[in-house]
């Protein structure tokens, strides 16, 4: 946690404190890691690469840099950013959540066809319910019987995906609900449409952002994916913080739910299978580790950026969806890869 | 067993006849514990003499089957490290109890973080980053402990200033007593020397400190008394001043009995001697 100002979205500070310490490190810690100056920064790594992506993609295309389409990429990255949001609580603490993309489904789902019959407002309330509900019973088999959490969320995978479906009878609802596809509406200037999706992702960043780096919670959330052990001996309820940080990435799946039926107002059970991996490419792309207690929001805002400004780019250069699908796998391998040779997977 | 004999209130803590057993393993077996106010008690003993399990039970990690723990002269019973910690005993245990990516003020004051005043912290509990650091910054200068920034993270610091943040975390919310469990085992000579300094400017602020260490060069460099646990209990507590190394050592062992050195016990035994 080097970074705790709640910078969200905006240009890394040098962190002189930062820079002090490696430069007068001791001899023996720059033998044991590599001192890469200002690229040290978790932000650095993420941000530059989004540039890079931005500057290609402005140079082989015509379409890519106009204002119209950064507004479309802002849409486009409303769903996962928002799942991510809640995967990057649970990354935090040393966890995966493979179910996240199926427990938003069925928040859908839930909600689609609720309000295919009657209310809207309960449809939504009932969607955010069974969010909520599920990714608690991930927490608490994660944080109260110690089960992997990859296992735990996998079987979750199967059996939320599988619930969907014989929930809906593999129907799928559309949406006429003002209400439930509100977030896909939102002011528009010209070409460029803000909206409401993409001002609540925003700012639910910003709302995580604060939780995580300006309260206890956050600080141990941090503590208990760096060293458990260390977080118990003084006094932290590991459990108990384990299980909240999945029981509240449920509550942003649910958002992510309604986000998904602001962008496309048809609640379909079999929709947004890869989504739980995109999520984690996002999060891992932007920089938090998958071995806990390092990274945050600020990254996986600009690793949703970086996913889906790529998946973009290479649409408007004409290449097929398969080549886009190998291009993000191979960016986290070295997101993943980068993580490791920083040494941020050492346990001291 | 004899009658349990009157807590002395001279003592900062006091056990007298701790048992524990774990099925047909004894782990300890009448054990006495005294600590006097503002001295360094070491508890030396031979592997599986049971010193961790007398340290564990009197920060209350774990629960005695019998006997009881004094504090000040006053009956105590530990349910959870919590309970000892809410009266003033902090522990150190032998892993490195800090986490590794937080920094030295976010370590100082982990789990019991301070919050804004007014409704930012009431509200939108925020924390009170400032006087946390502030706080963190007196504490380590205080005890002496020199380090670049107060917000450099745990793992820029060498072993010897990890184990310091660690023990000045236990100073700075220990009110009566600081335990340490073998702070010098994974440190070198010279990081050895600098955390026997700081452990002697916690007693300097009046703590009690009790030390478990395997070196005896250590122990008699800054121990005040020696408690030496043998079997599950305390074969006898003894003065470095008027008893030498080789005759700890070899009452540590069995090779002396208990009765061959000088007692500087100060409170009267409960349970029997052999």
């Amino acid at each position: 946690m080097q970074d705790p100002e709640p910078t969200v979205a905006t240009a890394p500070q040098p962190d002189s404190n930062e820079g002090a310490v490696a430069a007068a490190a001791a001899p023996l810690a720059s033998l044991q890691r590599p001192t890469l100056g200002l690229f040290a920064h978790p932000i650095t790594g993420p941000l530059f690469a989004l540039i890079v992506i931005f500057v290609v993609f402005s140079l082989t295309t015509s379409t890519f840099m106009n204002a119209g389409n950064m507004s479309l990429i802002a849409q486009q990255s409303v769903v996962i950013g928002t799942l991510a949001l809640g995967q990057t609580l649970i990354i935090l603490v040393s966890g995966i959540d493979l179910a996240n993309g199926a427990i938003m489904v069925l928040g859908t789902v839930v909600a689609g066809s609720i309000a295919s019959q009657g209310d809207p407002v309960l449809a939504l309330a009932l969607g955010f319910v069974a969010c909520v509900v599920v990714a608690s019973i991930n927490g608490l088999v994660v944080a109260r019987f110690r089960l992997p959490p990859f296992i735990a969320t996998l079987g979750m995978f199967a059996i939320i995906t599988a619930a969907a479906r014989l929930y809906s009878e593999s129907r799928s609802f559309p949406v006429t609900s003002d209400l439930l596809s509100v977030l896909g509406s939102g002011p528009e200037f010209g070409t460029v449409a803000v909206t409401y999706g993409t001002m609540l992702w925003v700012a639910l960043t910003l709302a995580l952002g604060y939780a995580l780096n300006e309260t206890a919670w956050g600080v141990r959330l941090y503590a208990i994916g760096n060293s458990p052990s260390a977080a118990r001996l003084n006094g932290v309820n590991v459990t108990r913080v384990v299980f909240s940080a999945y029981a509240l990435a449920g509550v942003f799946y649910a958002f992510a739910a309604w986000q998904a039926l602001g962008r496309t107002p048809v609640a379909d059970p079999s929709g947004y299978q890869i989504a739980n991996l995109d999520s984690i490419t996002a999060v891992v792309i932007g920089g938090t580790s998958l071995f806990g207690g390092r990274g945050g929001v600020a990254g996986t805002f600009i690793g949703t950026l970086i996913v889906v400004a790529l998946k973009n780019g290479l649409t408007q250069a004409g290449i097929d969806s398969l080549y886009q699908q190998i291009a993000t796998g191979a960016l986290v391998m070295l997101a993943v890869g980068a993580d490791q040779y920083l040494g941020r997977g050492h346990r001291a | 067993m004899t009658p349990v004999s009157a807590a002395d209130p001279g003592l900062a803590m006091q056990a007298i006849g701790l048992t524990k057993h774990y099925g047909q393993v004894v782990a300890m077996e009448g054990s006495d514990f005294e600590l006097a106010r503002g001295e360094i008690l070491a508890v030396v003993g031979d592997n599986g003499a049971g010193k961790s399990t007398l340290i564990k039970a009197l920060a209350g990690a774990l629960i005695p089957d019998s006997g009881q723990v004094y504090l000040d002269g006053e009956p105590v019973r530990f349910s959870s490290p919590l309970d000892a910690r809410l009266v003033g005993i902090e522990t150190v245990y032998q892993e490195l109890a800090v986490a590794t990516q937080l920094d030295i003020a976010q370590n100082m004051f982990l789990g019991r973080e301070v919050r804004k005043p007014g409704v930012l912290g009431s509200v939108l509990r925020q924390l009170d980053k400032k006087r946390m650091r502030r706080q963190a910054a007196e504490q380590m200068h205080n005890l002496g402990v020199r380090v670049q920034s107060i917000r450099q993270a745990i793992e820029t610091l060498s072993g010897g200033q990890r184990q310091a943040v660690a023990v000045a975390r236990a100073a700075a919310w220990g009110r009566k007593v600081v335990m340490l469990d073998e702070p010098t085992a994974a440190l070198g000579v010279r990081e050895t020397h600098q955390v026997l300094d700081l452990i002697r400017r916690v007693r300097e602020r009046g703590l009690a400190v009790v030390l478990i260490s395997h070196s005896m060069a250590e122990v008699f460099a800054i121990a005040d008394r020696i408690h030496i646990h043998r079997l599950g209990r305390r074969a006898a507590i003894v003065s470095p001043k008027t008893t030498v190394m080789s005759d700890v050592v070899a009452v540590m062992t069995g090779a002396l009995p208990s009765d061959a050195v000088m007692s500087a016990a100060l409170a009267p035994a409960g349970a029997p001697d052999f």
